[in-house]
């Protein structure tokens, strides 16, 4: 029998005492019931009864009413990424519906554990074509975790129940649920909220292995040149202090997926950098030097791995992930260890030796000086009378002592944010990773802000991205989040421009962007902020920001033609990384 | 790990899945999503109450069908996923064919094909007459061949149906999968029971 069914039969047999209360209602007391405090939405006619019973919900809900609906998601994305908590978006049917299919297919690939209900015509209506009618269920299917139409309000708390359990538990991802009109209205017996724990069909974690562990254990105690990559799984599982304790205890050099950054302090003595097509020099080079390769809450992306038959092959793997899906996906293991991390990194940590890998560790630091000579000394300390993106985050860092939330677009100015941001806590870095979408950064930024108030939020974007969803200066405009916009002007779209360099001859072809005054339209929306273009200004400039009590936006003029190194070219192996 | 052939060969997938709309589709796109051709697609309830049965044929190496399989069970609905290559499993389909009575009637060979291929008789009627048989693709390919030199009018041929040969059924698993804290056989898949495979240090 379908659990929903099981929903129906309960609501009969009850011998409860029950309320008519009208499906809409049922949707929100369903949010109350998760604990949920803030909705990011955009209301429209398939969805008004919902925003009908919101009225009366006032009290209890914050609704933030965006410019957008993708600038929606984003922005429980951004919730969800600071909070640790499950996003909430509303939309209407039809163009409210699809433009939250980016930010679907943005959380589904970066795990994001969010909750979007949209409204539907009228159940008699499907399929006719209706006014604002789109088939949402099946456009969003490949970008969700999991979907389900409700045409019946009976089946609303349990569709709802689910869908929190489902996008929060195992490896998160987004849920929708697509609720018809007539379902809204309809008055049913009402007979409280509960929760759902168990759904037969779904296995949110596998049961953790002992010989699996005992396995990992003893190829890490014989390596020689043992190698940890992290990503957001650490983050995700809750695990911070679990995988910090693992790598102390076994002396192993850890590395970062662009995901799995702020899981470990940029400080930690065992820190050696970021992986990945821009990540550091070190970290790419010496993954194919090492001996035992274990992978902990990542997915081996193509940007990590580079070209995959040259990744790693010298390495037994050893993989940690609580998706079975991930294990032998890209790279063969030695060894899986499924399950959830903050399960198995105790397991594993009491069984590894206590080491101190010096003279390993000493090699990612050797290299780490190339890496300081060729590339970061000029790009943080630049020499000429330009700009770059580089310095900016390193005078930011300053001010900021690490303790920001810093989230970014895409583009250039992403990968030099992840790349010299400092991270002294954990949930700090919110990008879009897997999907790479441009336009995520502002309303992330402000989602993030919800998620985490009494933090210093601060946004980095390109001069195109900011353009993409550039409305929601809207929102912060009428809802106040304090978000720190800190726009890092290439007069290009400089990550295409950095590729059109390398690998089109120079052939720039649509790569020049032109930009508004940013500043005014800042002061359009109620924003102060400021442009600047020389260095004697930057750090003034910076801490003004940071200073000032709301948001802020702050233009900085960099370098048009600067590239983002080290590289590994598209095709490349990772130990072929270019320093420039 | 463990080496997969780099093969393609036919492979029967099995999948125990919720009753619920739109699973079609989900499970469908999996495939089109990687560019892989379903050659055959059959749904029907199984031996447990509730629960739907999707057997899936199609031509891949074991490495990519391993992966589509994980990929299978991480929908919601999606119970469990097994694969099998052909001697692993008892298969058929089943074919329609409507011929002119006339030539059954009229012409030996006709009626000695039907019988070799133990063709019976569903309806008979004066201008026309449906045959029916069941078996393995290439015996339906070649019934169809000859029948075609014969004024046939029409031919269908269904999805693949199998059973597989080591399986004990699904009543124990389903009770398994009921329990809050089910056993691990359930939780993990088919490739984690070969433990001793999995290691190779
Ligand atoms: C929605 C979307 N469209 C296109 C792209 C391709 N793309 C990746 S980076 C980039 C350039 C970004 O330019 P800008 O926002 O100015 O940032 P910069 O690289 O200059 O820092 C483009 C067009 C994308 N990632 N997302």
């Amino acid at each position: 029998m379908n659990t929903l069914e099981i929903a129906k039969d309960t609501t009969q047999q009850g011998n409860r005492p029950t309320t008519q209360i009208s499906g809409s209602q049922a949707v929100l007391e369903a949010l109350l019931g998760e604990g949920v405090d803030t909705v990011f939405g955009y209301p429209g006619g398939a969805i008004m009864p919902i925003y009908d019973a919101l009225y009366d919900y006032n009290d209890k809900l914050r609704h933030i009413l965006v410019r957008h609906e993708q600038g929606g998601i984003h922005a429980a994305q951004g919730y969800a990424r600071t909070s640790g908590r499950v996003g909430v978006v509303f939309a209407t049917s039809g163009p409210g519906a699809t433009n939250l299919v980016t930010g679907l297919a943005d959380a589904m690939i970066d795990s994001n554990p969010i909750v979007c209900v949209t409204g539907q015509v009228f159940a008699h209506l499907l399929g006719t074509d209706a006014f604002q009618e789109t088939d949402v269920i099946n456009i969003t299917s490949p970008v969700t975790k999991w979907n389900y139409q409700v045409t019946d309000a009976c089946e609303i708390p349990m569709a709802l129940a689910k869908a929190f359990h489902i996008a929060r538990t195992g490896r998160p991802g987004p849920v929708l649920i697509d609720i018809t009109k007539n379902a809204q209205l309809q008055l049913f017996a009402y007979e409280g909220y509960k929760p759902c724990h168990h759904i037969r069909s779904y296995r949110p974690k596998p049961i953790v292995r002992k010989e699996y562990i005992e396995q990992a254990s003893a190829l890490i105690n014989q390596a020689k040149r043992p190698f940890v990559l992290f990503g957001q799984g650490v983050i995700l599982g809750k695990a911070e202090a679990e995988f910090k304790a693992f790598i102390e205890k076994a002396g192993i050099p850890a590395a970062a997926t662009v995901m799995g950054l702020s899981a470990l302090e940029t400080d930690h003595h065992l820190h050696v950098g970021m992986l990945g097509m821009h990540g550091n020099y070190a970290p790419n080079v010496l993954t194919n030097e090492c001996d035992v390769l274990i992978a902990i809450g990542m997915r081996f992306d193509d940007r990590v791995t580079g070209r995959l038959d040259k990744y790693a092959k010298q390495a037994q793997i050893v993989h940690l992930d609580i998706d079975p899906a991930e294990i032998d996906k890209n790279v063969k293991t030695a060894v899986p260890v499924w399950g959830d991390c903050k399960e198995t990194l105790p397991l594993l940590t009491e069984l590894v030796e206590s080491r101190e890998h010096t003279e390993w560790l000493a090699h990612f630091r050797k290299l780490e000086q190339e890496e300081i000579k060729e590339v970061i000394q000029e790009e943080l300390n630049p020499t000429t009378d330009i700009m770059t993106m580089g310095e900016v985050v390193k005078i930011l860092n300053d001010l900021t002592g690490g303790e920001a939330v810093v989230v970014t677009d895409v583009g250039q100015h992403q990968m030099v944010a992840c790349r010299y941001a400092k991270f002294n806590r954990s949930k700090s870095n919110v990008t879009s990773g897997g999907l790479g979408t441009m336009g995520f950064g502002l309303p992330a930024a402000i989602g993030a802000w919800y998620g985490a108030p009494d933090r210093t939020v601060v946004a980095i974007i390109g001069d195109g991205g900011i353009q993409m969803t550039i409305q929601e200066l809207g929102t912060i405009m009428q809802f106040g989040a304090k978000v720190k916009i800190l726009i890092l002007n290439n007069e290009f779209l400089g990550m295409v421009r950095q590729w059109q360099q390398l690998f089109h001859d120079k052939r720039y072809s649509f790569v020049n962007i032109t930009s508004p005054d940013f500043v005014t339209v800042a002061q359009g929306y109620g924003i102060p902020g400021r442009s600047i273009r020389e260095r004697k200004d930057l750090k003034q400039a910076l801490s003004d920001m940071l200073a000032h009590d709301g948001a802020y936006l702050l233009e900085v003029m960099v370098g048009k033609e600067n590239n983002v190194f080290p590289m590994v070219p598209q095709g490349s192996s990772v130990a072929e990384i270019r320093l420039k | 790990m463990e080496d997969y052939s780099m093969e393609k060969q036919e492979y029967t997938i099995t999948l125990y899945t919720e009753n619920s709309i739109g699973m079609i589709g989900r499970i469908s796109t999996i495939f089109s999503r990687r560019k892989i051709n379903i050659e055959s697609l059959n749904t029907s309830p199984s031996e447990a109450e509730g629960i739907h049965r999707f057997t899936i044929v199609i031509q891949e190496t074991e490495d990519v069908v391993r992966k589509l399989c994980r990929q299978i069970e991480k929908q919601v609905e999606v119970l469990k996923a097994y694969y099998n290559t052909n001697d692993e499993v008892i298969w058929q389909e089943q074919a329609l064919y409507k011929v002119p009575t006339s030539v059954v009637t009229e012409k030996a060979p006709v009626e000695r094909l039907l019988r070799q291929y133990g063709a019976s008789a569903v309806v008979i009627r004066n201008d026309y007459t449906v045959f029916e048989t069941a078996g393995h693709r290439e015996e339906i390919d070649a019934l169809t061949e000859a029948l075609a030199e014969y004024n046939l009018i029409e031919f269908v041929r269904s999805a693949r149906i199998a059973i597989i040969k080591h399986s004990e059924g699904f009543h124990k698993k389903l009770k398994e999968f009921e329990e809050a804290e089910p056993a691990a056989e359930v939780v993990e898949n088919r490739y984690l029971d070969k433990q001793d495979k999995v290691f190779t240090m």
